[in-house]
């Protein structure tokens, strides 16, 4: 399997003031395509700085962050912009839904800055919206839908465009346990159709689905290891 | 991305806050509103000036006292200078040797003429006193009857002419020619009626009844100013004729060499030239009152755009984390802008023309559509939509995402 993200001794410094605050410090890191990677560890460890770095949210202070061999740092904003919309689906722990726009105009959001024609846009949107089981709130606006079901919004516009990475920041962190253990079957079942996965989470039992555990601290790498008894979503989405 | 896309997301975001976008707009409005208001009344009124002297007839002027557009001051100098007599008036039309026609004329306001059956007109019928060639001159048609003659003239016959809307008003089923009329309670007989001339500013209506002279002098008094009116032979010789009548009359009314005339020629062109320069200012002062307000109303937009840009940081980091380019941000916010002032803008067009037309409505006038005004407020909403909204929506575009999006 080929390396997808390649991350070497990445720094993240934070000017508050006076205070510098180090919220990485030389982290490396290796993700193949198709591996299943969670993220933990305690808060302020620096995990979802990582993730927005990359993401290609937020640039690091320091180190060489490749993506599928180009190195990011050396791109400017535009490309920034083409790598978020193509290559990139992100699932951020507060849904980041648009208010005021359906269901479908949300997942159809990355298609318009992708370039696709209107039908195109409208095709694609709803097959994702299929995908995490809620063609039936197709014209529902954020507000009207739970917790779980914008969340289900959320990762159908990140899979979308079909992207090669799908990260995700504490997915099921604002739901309840049963209704993120649907969440994690979806993840299980876009993993399983080839999509590289990296979830960052604070609970064991979400960390159990990946293949690999990655356990940062203090904005550095503690443990990197594969985990030994996987779990796999007992229900797979329908509703 | 498509400018349909760019164009419904701004149309989104401005029904989102209908009452912000309307109060928004309405600096706009009101700034367009006078621009476009002015410059139709104006039109209005160039058109009912430019049909009024074409009833005048061709290579035609007017010899009078007192000016048509002025200054009060210079109205006040005007009322200071001797009258123009009929002495004067017939020994220029005796003396002129490259006119075709000299009409002379009096004018009194104000008249009610009755018919002893009883129907009265309301009392502000002019009386117009005329020479024979006082008709042609006035470019008046007889659709009935005779015209004013040399007889008369000479022996202040009461005879009168009556203009249409006398006509229509006293006889309404016809039969005005060989009828007894009294003008303020004097008798006439009715020898004549015009043909309609339609309403014009500055010239007459057709509120009007025609008699000799001599007769009007007797009647209204002699105590007046006249009115001469000079058709030239020919248009070749038009400049020359106004040449020789200026002289004439100058010698006549002893004007000294150097001194300016102490009377005033209208001919198509000084009439319209002086109504442009009397517009003219007012376009300005309008312009610039114009312009003030749309400056006024496009720091509005800024400041309503720069709020909307901070509340809407949020949403501009999801666009951005979904693959939005600082260009996809920057049209959108600009678009928004421009949509917001180009309503604004309709709206004043809109309003502007109806406005400008109550002008038309009252000199009952055809209604104009200034087509180029209209694109120009047009436009100049939608620059001040550019102007206004490039730095809201510069500011929008250089967001960070991760920034933007931590936004609360
Ligand atoms: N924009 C910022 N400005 C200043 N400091 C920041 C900023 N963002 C993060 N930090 C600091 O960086 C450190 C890492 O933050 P980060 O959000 O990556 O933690 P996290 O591991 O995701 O924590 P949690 O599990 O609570 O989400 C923290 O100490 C935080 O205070
Ligand atoms: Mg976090």
């Amino acid at each position: 399997m080929s390396t997808i993200i390649r991350l070497f001794n990445i720094t993240k410094v934070y000017q508050m003031g006076e205070e510098e605050v180090h919220a990485l410090q030389g982290v490396n890191l290796e993700i193949k395509k198709n591996e299943y990677v969670a993220i933990m560890g305690p808060s302020g460890s620096g995990k979802s700085t990582l993730m927005n770095i990359i993401g290609c949210l937020d640039t690091p202070t320091a180190g060489l962050y490749e993506l599928n061999g180009t190195n990011v740092s050396e791109m400017n904003d535009n490309q920034l912009a083409k790598i978020r919309n193509k290559e990139i689906g992100f699932v951020f722990q507060t849904f980041n839904l648009l208010a005021r726009s359906d269901v479908l105009h949300n997942v159809e959001l990355p298609l318009i800055y992708g370039g696709f024609s209107s039908a195109e846009r409208k095709r694609l949107a709803k097959e994702a919206i299929e995908r995490v089981g809620l063609s039936d709130r197709m014209h529902h606006k954020p507000n009207e839908l739970s917790g779980g079901q914008r969340q289900r919004v959320a990762i159908a516009r990140a899979l979308v465009t079909n992207p090669s990475i799908l990260l995700a920041d504490e997915p099921t962190g604002n739901l309840d346990s049963r209704t993120g253990e649907e969440i994690m079957g979806l993840f299980d079942m876009l993993h399983q159709q080839g999509n590289t996965i990296i979830v960052v989470t604070h609970e064991e039992e979400i960390a159990a689905h990946a293949h690999r555990m990655v356990r940062i601290r203090d904005g550095k790498v503690e443990r990197d290891e594969m985990v030994k008894h996987r779990r796999i979503a007992k229900s797979i989405v329908t509703s | 991305m498509e400018s349909r896309e760019i164009i419904s997301i701004a149309l989104s975001a401005i029904r989102a806050n209908k009452l912000r976008s309307a109060l928004t707009l309405l600096g706009i409005v009101v700034g367009v509103f006078s621009i476009i208001g002015v410059m139709t009344a104006v039109r209005v009124l160039q058109n009912s000036i430019e049909s009024g002297l074409s009833n005048l007839g061709a290579h035609t002027f007017q010899i009078q006292k007192m000016p048509m557009m002025s200054s009060r001051r210079e109205w006040l100098q005007a009322l200071k200078r001797k009258d123009i007599t009929y002495e004067q008036a017939q020994t220029v039309a005796e003396r002129i040797t490259l006119a075709q026609y000299v009409g002379i004329e009096g004018w009194q306001g104000g008249a009610t003429i009755q018919r002893p059956t009883g129907e009265k007109t309301n009392p502000n019928v002019s009386v117009a006193g005329e020479t024979p060639e006082g008709i042609p001159t006035n470019n008046w048609t007889i659709k009935e009857g005779r015209s004013i003659t040399e007889n008369d003239l000479l022996h202040s016959y009461a005879v009168a002419l009556l203009a249409s809307e006398v006509e229509k008003k006293l006889f309404p089923r016809g039969g005005a020619v060989g009828s007894e009329i009294k003008i303020n309670n004097r008798r006439y007989t009715v020898v004549g009626t015009f043909e309609p001339k339609g309403a014009s500013l500055g010239g007459s209506s057709d509120n009007f009844v025609a008699i000799p002279l001599t007769t009007f002098l007797e009647h209204f008094g002699k105590q007046r100013s006249l009115n001469i009116m000079v058709k030239a032979k020919s248009a070749e010789v038009y400049e020359e004729c106004l040449e020789e009548t200026r002289l004439l009359l100058r010698t006549l009314r002893k004007v000294p060499p150097g001194q300016e005339d102490d009377f005033y020629i209208f001919s198509n062109d000084s009439l319209i030239e002086t109504f442009n320069e009397f517009t003219f200012y007012v376009k300005l002062g309008v312009g610039f009152i114009s312009f003030i307000s749309l400056l006024a109303a496009g720091v509005g937009i800024m400041n309503i755009m720069l709020v909307s840009v901070t509340e809407r940081t949020k949403e501009i980091g999801i666009r951005k984390a979904v693959g939005a380019r600082r260009s996809n941000i920057l049209s959108q916010f600009i678009t928004e802008a421009i949509v917001l002032c180009q309503m604004g803008g309709l709206f004043g067009i809109g309003l502007g023309i109806i406005g400008g037309n109550l002008a038309a409505l009252a000199f009952s006038i055809p209604p104009v559509i200034p087509i180029d005004w209209a694109l120009i407020g047009f436009l100049l909403c939608s620059a001040i939509g550019i102007v206004f909204g490039v730095y809201p929506a510069w500011k929008a575009a250089n967001l960070d995402p991760i920034d933007a999006l931590r936004y609360e």
